[in-house]
């Protein structure tokens, strides 16, 4: 081993980047490291997880669908796997303003999964079946990482383990180790991780039992239709070929939250098991029942898991309740009376970072080289991880090849709000994409994804030729005659108002983001700081004075006083 | 993006003899261009008659100062305008600035923090800013608690509750598609309109101003009708001009006053009639605007010819040697003193009615026009139809009373809808 390391460190390594985990964040940090030209390695337990789809089989949605479109002008993976792989279209919100519409897919599993493989490939980085065992860390750079098949060296590394980072899984009193159904948990890679002082706390999420579609009474249910226009994910284009299926509509009853409630005792969430905190706006229907106990009903949306699949999985009542409970409740509701659990839902909890130990390209502040992505980062969904994905490869590469940052800010992307939300706010609960959270969100629209990104994608060097004759090709639309017509013309008319007094605001923002602050700069020494102010600031680090302003808790008063601060500095 | 130009007045409170309003900026040239014509060569002054770049009218005679940007007091391009220290002059002035495109009022300190930016204070100075900084924050702390005695504190907290909950909602409506949609819009509707009343209702009480800088009581009336005599019989001295030709009295004069405790400003105009020259029409013109201007009233005149105004005292004149004074006036002479004294219960009752009670909350300028800017926002939000507009207003809304108090960032709405609703995915 020692000989091999010596050797490949004469030659340079073999790997500029290597990438740990191949969830929907792994999968694009590679394939977007690559795309710049990186040589990568991606590291997982079983070549064949690569672009799993382990939880719902959707993509996109309301603020997440706006994701994959930002992701898409860059050729992240995810937009045109879904393309691919789509067996059901919704655009969410059509009743709404056109800033708020999400389209949003359902996947076939497989599909998906061969679709990400397929472009995987493409983009040159090469799968390693490999457990990362630990970070080779030299002079606080990451040089390299252990693997149960030998050191790798390399220039950066990502780290997307998702839940895998010390996972526990709960059906009921069960309890196992793993971070999915089947699947082992990265244990050592986890206290390597909380000795850099990384570790933060312990998240959890959940997971629907799956259904046999076969035992679903599907005419007795209410039926979702896919759209019958044909837009697509990606800005590519690319026509859907498989045929388009319905989804359908199922509620829950009086007599399902009675079987629920009079089984709480029994659930690991209340039963005191489970530590970690999940995500509010994703509830359990353990939950559901027990915070909104007047209401009567919940819906469930039955979304069929693949064409040649007879899986179903049924959004909306993800539980940890022992087995034989969500056999009761689920036959408890009307279309699923007969319906067979293929395999029971389960909550996962899992460790996670505190994000604000990383800069504004997902980089660990105090290691070099080193970059985190996904759900280690406190967030939930695929969308949310798959964007950082895009932006630790894009970083990673920058900093083993010496290329530009590709930095993202909240006035031109979703992407850029959710880094800025993680990296100074932190998170205290999964952490998922809303439109609320976007300021901008009437310049920020799935519609316009290309305008606001696409100059920044050319300039980052990691696009196809395809891709770039479309961005180019959009510019030149927008200056033709017949844009007006276009939706995208519409929708900035109809928000033009509106966006002029956004670019005031955000004129001021801009102000302050000319401010930066030194990374030395000890808090402590600011007059008129309070000490809990001291230790936000500490914490997050922030970059600019305007960064410094999102930072919970910072008045306008203190904000003052770190300016004088900073300036004075910056004169002496 | 180019930085702003700024401007603001930057000696003491009018009135005074002189007030010296600053502009400072890229665009302060060009600004003081268009309200004053030609500028004199950098660091020279010039007197030239200001107007409105609008209407043309005239506000003031003025000295203009011109500095040229490196070597100015904030390192930009400053003009400096030493107007009358009318507060009449002044208001019409930094209105008529304000009216210019790109053009914007300064924030406390903002002439300093240009200043420091630039390079133009060195850092004993900028240390010096720091305190000021702190000082001034300090101080609007003590202003804030001094009106939370009164409650204000606390009701605008239940305001931004209630905006923290429309927006929660108009949220709810937007992220989480597959709730039960548009049945809250209505109502969302409604709650926005009563909340949009409501910051009006506040926004017609009596405010702070009369009572730190007084009422402001204007004499009014035609030539000669002996408004300066009552003045000076009021305030007991000879303040005034007085002479037996019409036009005299060619600007106002003010006179503060205290009246069972509550301050006045009692203000003396030119007599309103079409003057004859071009300098008294200024003050004919002047004296009309302040006749609107005014808090209370005095008018000497007709009735035919009265403005019209909500707390007008109409007053029978020289009633020693005027015939007799129609009915609903009061007849004052200020010869024999006849009638002062009723006239100045009269006034008493009314300035009363513009000052906050005992006890009561009052606003000042700014924590009005921050409610009025949140009370439009909240009403423009219940007509707009779509929720993505509505949710905008109501976020314009909630910036405006973040300003008032302090900051409320994303994450307290998601709280507030989190916590308040039952969320399917």
């Amino acid at each position: 081993m020692f000989h091999v390391e010596q050797s490949s460190a004469k030659a340079g390594p073999v790997h500029d980047v290597l990438v740990i985990g191949a969830g929907h964040a792994g999968c694009e940090a590679a394939a977007a490291a690559a795309r710049r030209g990186a040589r990568v390695g991606l590291l997982t337990f079983r070549a064949e997880d690569a672009g799993q789809m382990s939880c719902n089989p959707s993509i996109g949605g309301v603020g997440k669908g706006h994701l994959v479109r930002e992701l898409d002008v860059f050729d992240g993976l995810m937009a045109r796997a879904a393309d691919r792989a789509s067996i059901h279209r919704r655009m969410l919100n059509r009743s709404k303003g056109p800033a708020v519409w999400g389209p949003r897919v359902q996947a076939d599993r497989k599909l998906y999964r061969e679709a990400v493989g397929r472009l995987l490939g493409e983009s040159g980085a090469e799968i390693i079946v490999a457990e990362a065992l630990a970070l080779v860390i030299r002079d606080s750079r990451v040089v390299g990482i252990e693997t149960s098949s030998g050191t790798l060296p390399c220039r950066a590394a990502v780290i997307t383990t998702g839940t895998f980072l010390d996972a526990r899984m709960f059906v009921g009193e069960r309890i196992m180790e793993g971070g999915r159904r089947g699947q082992t948990a990265s244990l050592s890679l986890a206290s390597q991780i909380r000795e850099i002082g990384l570790g933060q706390g312990r998240l959890k999420t959940g997971t629907p039992p799956r259904l046999d579609g076969r035992t679903i009474d599907w005419a007795r249910l209410e039926e979702q239709p896919s759209d019958a226009d044909a837009w697509t994910m990606s800005a590519l284009g690319d026509e859907i070929r498989q045929p388009q299926l319905g989804c359908a509509i199922a509620r829950t009853n009086s007599r399902t939250h009675d079987i629920i409630a009079s089984n709480f005792g029994r659930s690991p969430l209340f039963a005191g098991s489970i530590e970690g905190r999940g995500p509010r706006y994703c509830p359990s229907i353990e939950d559901k029942v027990k915070r909104f106990g007047d209401r009567d009903s919940h819906q469930i949306f039955l979304e069929p898991e693949g064409l040649d699949d007879v899986l179903v999985y049924p959004n909306g009542i993800s539980t940890s309740l022992p087995e034989d409970v969500q056999d009761d409740f689920v036959r408890s509701i009307e279309g699923l009376e007969r319906s067979e659990i293929v395999r029971p839902g389960y909550a996962v909890e899992y460790e996670f970072v505190d994000p604000r130990k990383l800069n504004a390209v997902l980089e660990v502040r105090e290691l070099p080289g080193l970059f985190l992505a996904g759900q280690i980062n406190g967030t939930t969904g695929y969308e949310e991880a798959a964007a950082q994905g895009l932006v630790a490869g894009l970083n990673a590469a920058a900093a083993a090849l010496e290329l530009d940052e590709v930095r993202f800010d909240r006035r031109t992307s979703y992407i850029g709000v959710m880094i800025d939300d993680l990296t100074l706010q932190g998170v205290s609960e999964p952490y998922r994409m809303m439109t609320a959270r976007a300021e901008y969100r009437l310049s920020l629209r799935a519609d316009n994804a290309t305008t606001r990104l696409g100059q920044a994608a050319i300039d980052a060097d990691c696009i196809s030729n395809r891709r770039k004759d479309q961005i180019e090709s959009h510019f030149a639309e927008r200056g033709g005659s017949s844009w007006s017509d276009s939706d995208e013309a519409r929708a900035d008319a109809l928000y033009a108002p509106y966006v002029a007094r956004q670019e005031h605001e955000w004129a001021a923002v801009q102000q302050d983001a000319r401010v930066w602050i030194p990374q030395a700069l000890d808090y402590a020494t600011i007059p008129g700081l309070s000490n809990e102010m001291v230790e936000r600031l500490q914490i997050a680090a922030p970059e600019t004075l305007d960064q410094a302003s999102r930072v919970h808790g910072i008045t306008p008063a203190a904000l003052s006083a770190l300016y004088v601060a900073v300036a004075r500095r910056v004169a002496a | 993006m180019a930085v702003e130009t700024i401007f603001a007045l930057s000696s003491g409170r009018p009135p005074a003899a002189i007030s010296v309003i600053r502009v400072s900026g890229p665009q302060a040239h060009s600004a003081a261009f268009s309200i004053g014509g030609d500028l004199p060569q950098a660091r020279n002054a010039v007197v030239r008659e200001l107007r409105h770049p609008d209407t043309g009218e005239l506000l003031d005679e003025a000295l203009v100062l011109r500095f040229d940007a490196p070597a100015s007091s904030t390192g930009e391009d400053i003009v400096e305008l030493q107007c009358h220290g009318g507060r009449a002059v002044v208001d019409a002035v930094l209105g008529a600035l304000a009216s210019i495109d790109g053009l914007r009022e300064a924030r406390p300190g903002e002439f300093t923090r240009r200043a420091f930016e630039n390079g133009r204070i060195d850092l004993t100075e900028a240390e010096g800013l720091a305190d000021l900084i702190e000082a001034e924050t300090e101080s609007q702390r003590k202003a804030a608690l001094a009106l939370a005695e009164g409650g204000l504190r606390k009701q605008i907290e239940t305001w931004q509750e209630r905006l923290l909950g429309l927006c929660a909602r108009a949220e709810r409506a937007i992220d989480y598609v597959d709730e039960d949609e548009g049945i809250a819009s209505v109502e969302l509707g409604n709650e926005c309109r009563d909340l949009a009343a409501e910051l009006r209702e506040w926004l017609e009480r009596p405010r702070v101003e009369p009572l730190k800088d007084g009422v402001r009581v204007v004499v009014a009336g035609p030539p000669n009708a002996g408004k300066s005599s009552l003045i000076n019989a009021i305030a007991g001295e000879e303040r005034a001009i007085v002479t037996d030709l019409p036009g005299t009295t060619r600007d106002h004069i003010e006179v503060p006053l205290a009246l069972d405790g509550i301050p006045i400003l009692l203000t003396d105009t030119a007599g309103l009639r079409e003057a004859e020259n071009k300098v008294e029409a200024i003050g004919v013109e002047r004296a009309s605007r302040l006749a609107e201007a005014a808090d209370v009233l005095i008018w000497l005149g007709e009735d035919e010819m009265a403005p019209s105004h909500p707390r007008r005292i109409d007053v029978h004149a020289k009633s020693d040697i005027a015939a007799p004074g129609l009915r609903g006036r009061i007849p004052v002479s200020a010869v024999t003193q006849e009638g002062i004294k009723d006239l100045l219960q009269a006034v008493a009752a009314r300035a009363k009615s513009l000052l906050p009670g005992e006890g009561a909350v009052a606003l000042n300028r700014r924590q009005a026009s921050l409610i009025d800017e949140a009370s439009r926002a909240v009403g423009a939000a219940a007509e707009s139809g779509d929720p993505v507009l509505t949710a905008e207003d109501l976020r314009h809304a909630r910036a405006a009373f973040d300003r008032l108090t302090g900051r409320a960032g994303v994450e307290d709405v998601l709280d507030a809808l989190f916590g308040r609703f039952c969320l399917g995915k």
